[in-house]
């Protein structure tokens, strides 16, 4: 009897994290009047909300964007982030504590000091409403950098002289056998970092103006608080259903991967 | 084995060089700017100390980071509660637990802006979930976001919801550390599931509970999105966040030297309390 009013009890708590989502998606798929009933099952499912959304935003266009702006920062990220990282872990060289000490303080640097004149920086170089505004910046990360530094330790240097003995390069080294050595680290930061990037929403809406160049979040933003909606809530229920549903989809399917990630963000200092 | 002498440069360098253009130089600039005033498109003006004192004078912004504290104050003492609750769950021999692990961590990779207009439905006054089910009892109806004494609350229980999962699985992380030889003494020893947990659960997971409250303070002095689009910093700017202050003084009025200085003077506060923070931790440890 203990144990099933326990289970109970954990299922309404399962229930009140997934419901919310439920009902999120039904809701757009009812008819606009049918909406205020909160039932997850409307008499009749429409794609009507869908169809008017798309009409009023180019939300196609900033799935697009969103796709392309996470993947050069993704991509960017594992690429620098590795170099960095192997130098730091496997090559002595001069200015090495100094470089690490430049990392550290740049992770412990609260983004609200340099949010103002990184956009002064963007006008200035003429990047407001363009891809590269949105990529730049986030080319490189310190929390990446110190993960593919602590993952590198672990690999024998043995393996890299003997392929130096073979007069393979240092990129080489790097891309050839390192990175297949260190697959868990590049997926981790591949996760987070495609997250994070997919997710951001504050930047795009300072340097992004032209909608035509807006990420899916900012677009949702905008759409939701703005009147174009024209307070149908089931308009703006289907456009945050598209941006929820691609992560979404690759968390059904690389569940255990998501939560390994996110659970070593906690490795930080 | 030695490589070449310039070849680490050349790995460092594009990291060198991004972190002179995208960190150093904002930082050095974001200090001249706090002396100027400056909309960027007419010419700098120097203003001396102007905007250090407009800020000690500017209520606004004073109360914005007073709501980010209130904040704070409710959401990391909610979600560590809540996150112990069901990782101590979780890390027992449970029917399904894959199933309530995954659905307690699903809105942690969902977007803020999905799961605010979400929430912004539950929390409807007249229409809202939480509303219908209280009517439904027979209590009063409860403005979630518009009684100005309950936005900020109803914001921190929605943040909650949403990174819970993320502590939950740190402290399921945190609790496996823990040698089950331990309980098995306590058993012996006819200690309660209380008296286990306070001492012995507890004590040995204190560094995942230091890392908890360090990563909640920093994503918390970090809230925008949720009161941006909740209530836009409303009702009576009860709402209104810093960083969302922040951003109407730069992007909305164009008061960069101003923004400016309200960003700088807020950094210090938020690595102030970090490093309060880290001093308590280092004298627990």
């Amino acid at each position: 009897m203990k144990r099933l009013v326990f289970y109970l009890g954990l299922l309404f708590a399962a229930l009140s994290f997934i419901y919310p989502f439920i009902w999120m998606i039904s809701a757009s798929l009812a008819p606009e009047s049918e909406i205020g009933s909160l039932v997850l099952f409307p008499n009749t499912f429409t794609l009507d909300s869908y169809t008017q959304m798309f009409s009023k935003i180019p939300i196609g266009r900033a799935l697009f964007n969103s796709i392309l702006v996470s993947t050069i920062v993704t991509f960017g990220v594992l690429v620098f982030g590795s170099m960095v990282g192997y130098a730091l872990s496997k090559l002595e060289f001069k200015g090495r504590e100094l470089i690490f000490y430049i990392i550290i303080f740049t992770m412990t640097l609260p983004f609200q000091i340099t949010l103002i004149p990184q956009y002064i920086l963007m006008v200035k170089f003429g990047w407001v409403d363009t891809y590269i505004a949105l990529i730049a910046p986030y080319l490189m990360n310190a929390l990446a950098i110190i993960m593919f530094r602590q993952y590198f330790k672990s690999i024998p240097t043995d393996l890299l002289d003997a392929a130096r003995i073979d007069g393979c390069g240092e990129l080489r080294i790097l891309f050839t056998i390192l990175w297949p050595n260190a697959l868990p680290a590049i997926v981790t930061i591949g996760i987070l970092t495609f997250m994070a990037s997919w997710n951001e929403v504050l930047w795009p809406l300072i340097v992004i103006r032209d909608e035509s160049l807006m990420t899916m979040p900012q677009l949702v933003t905008l759409f939701a608080v703005g009147g174009r909606a024209d307070a149908q809530l089931g308009v703006k229920l289907a456009s945050a259903i598209l941006l929820a549903l691609p992560i979404m989809i690759a968390y059904l399917f690389f569940q255990k991967y998501f939560i390994q990630s996110m659970a070593s963000t906690g490795l930080k200092e | 084995m030695k490589t070449r002498k310039i070849t680490p440069y050349l790995l460092v360098a594009p990291y060198i060089i991004h972190f002179a253009v995208f960190v150093a130089f904002p930082v050095i600039f974001s200090i001249v700017l706090t002396f100027h005033k400056w909309n960027i498109i007419s010419p700098m003006k120097f203003t001396g100390f102007d905007n250090y004192i407009r800020l000690f004078n500017d209520t606004l912004f004073l109360k914005s980071i007073m709501n980010t504290f209130v904040f704070l104050i409710i959401h990391i003492p909610l979600q560590i509660f809540v996150a112990l609750i069901l990782a101590e769950i979780l890390n027992q021999k449970i029917f399904m637990r894959g199933f309530f692990r995954a659905a307690f961590f699903l809105p942690v990779v969902v977007s803020g802006v999905v799961v605010t207009m979400l929430w912004q439905q539950m929390f409807a006054f007249d229409t809202g979930l939480l509303n219908r089910i209280l009517t439904t009892v027979g209590l009063d109806k409860v403005g979630w976001l518009v009684d100005p004494n309950v936005a900020m609350s109803s914001i921190a229980v929605m943040a909650t919801w949403k990174n819970v999962g993320l502590y939950v699985i740190l402290f399921l992380v945190g609790l496996q550390t823990v040698p089950p030889h331990y309980y098995e003494a306590a058993d012996l020893e006819g200690a309660n599931r209380f008296q286990k947990f306070f001492n012995i659960t507890l004590p040995m997971i204190k560094p995942t509970m230091f890392m908890v409250i360090i990563l909640s303070t920093i994503g918390g002095f970090s809230l925008f999105i949720e009161p941006y689009i909740m209530t836009g910093g409303g009702p009576l700017n009860s709402t209104i966040s810093a960083v969302l202050y922040i951003y109407k003084q730069g992007f909305f009025y164009y008061h960069m030297g101003y923004a400016s200085t309200l960003g700088l003077f807020f950094a210090l506060i938020i690595l102030l309390v970090i490093v309060i923070q880290k001093k308590f931790i280092e004298r627990e440890k």
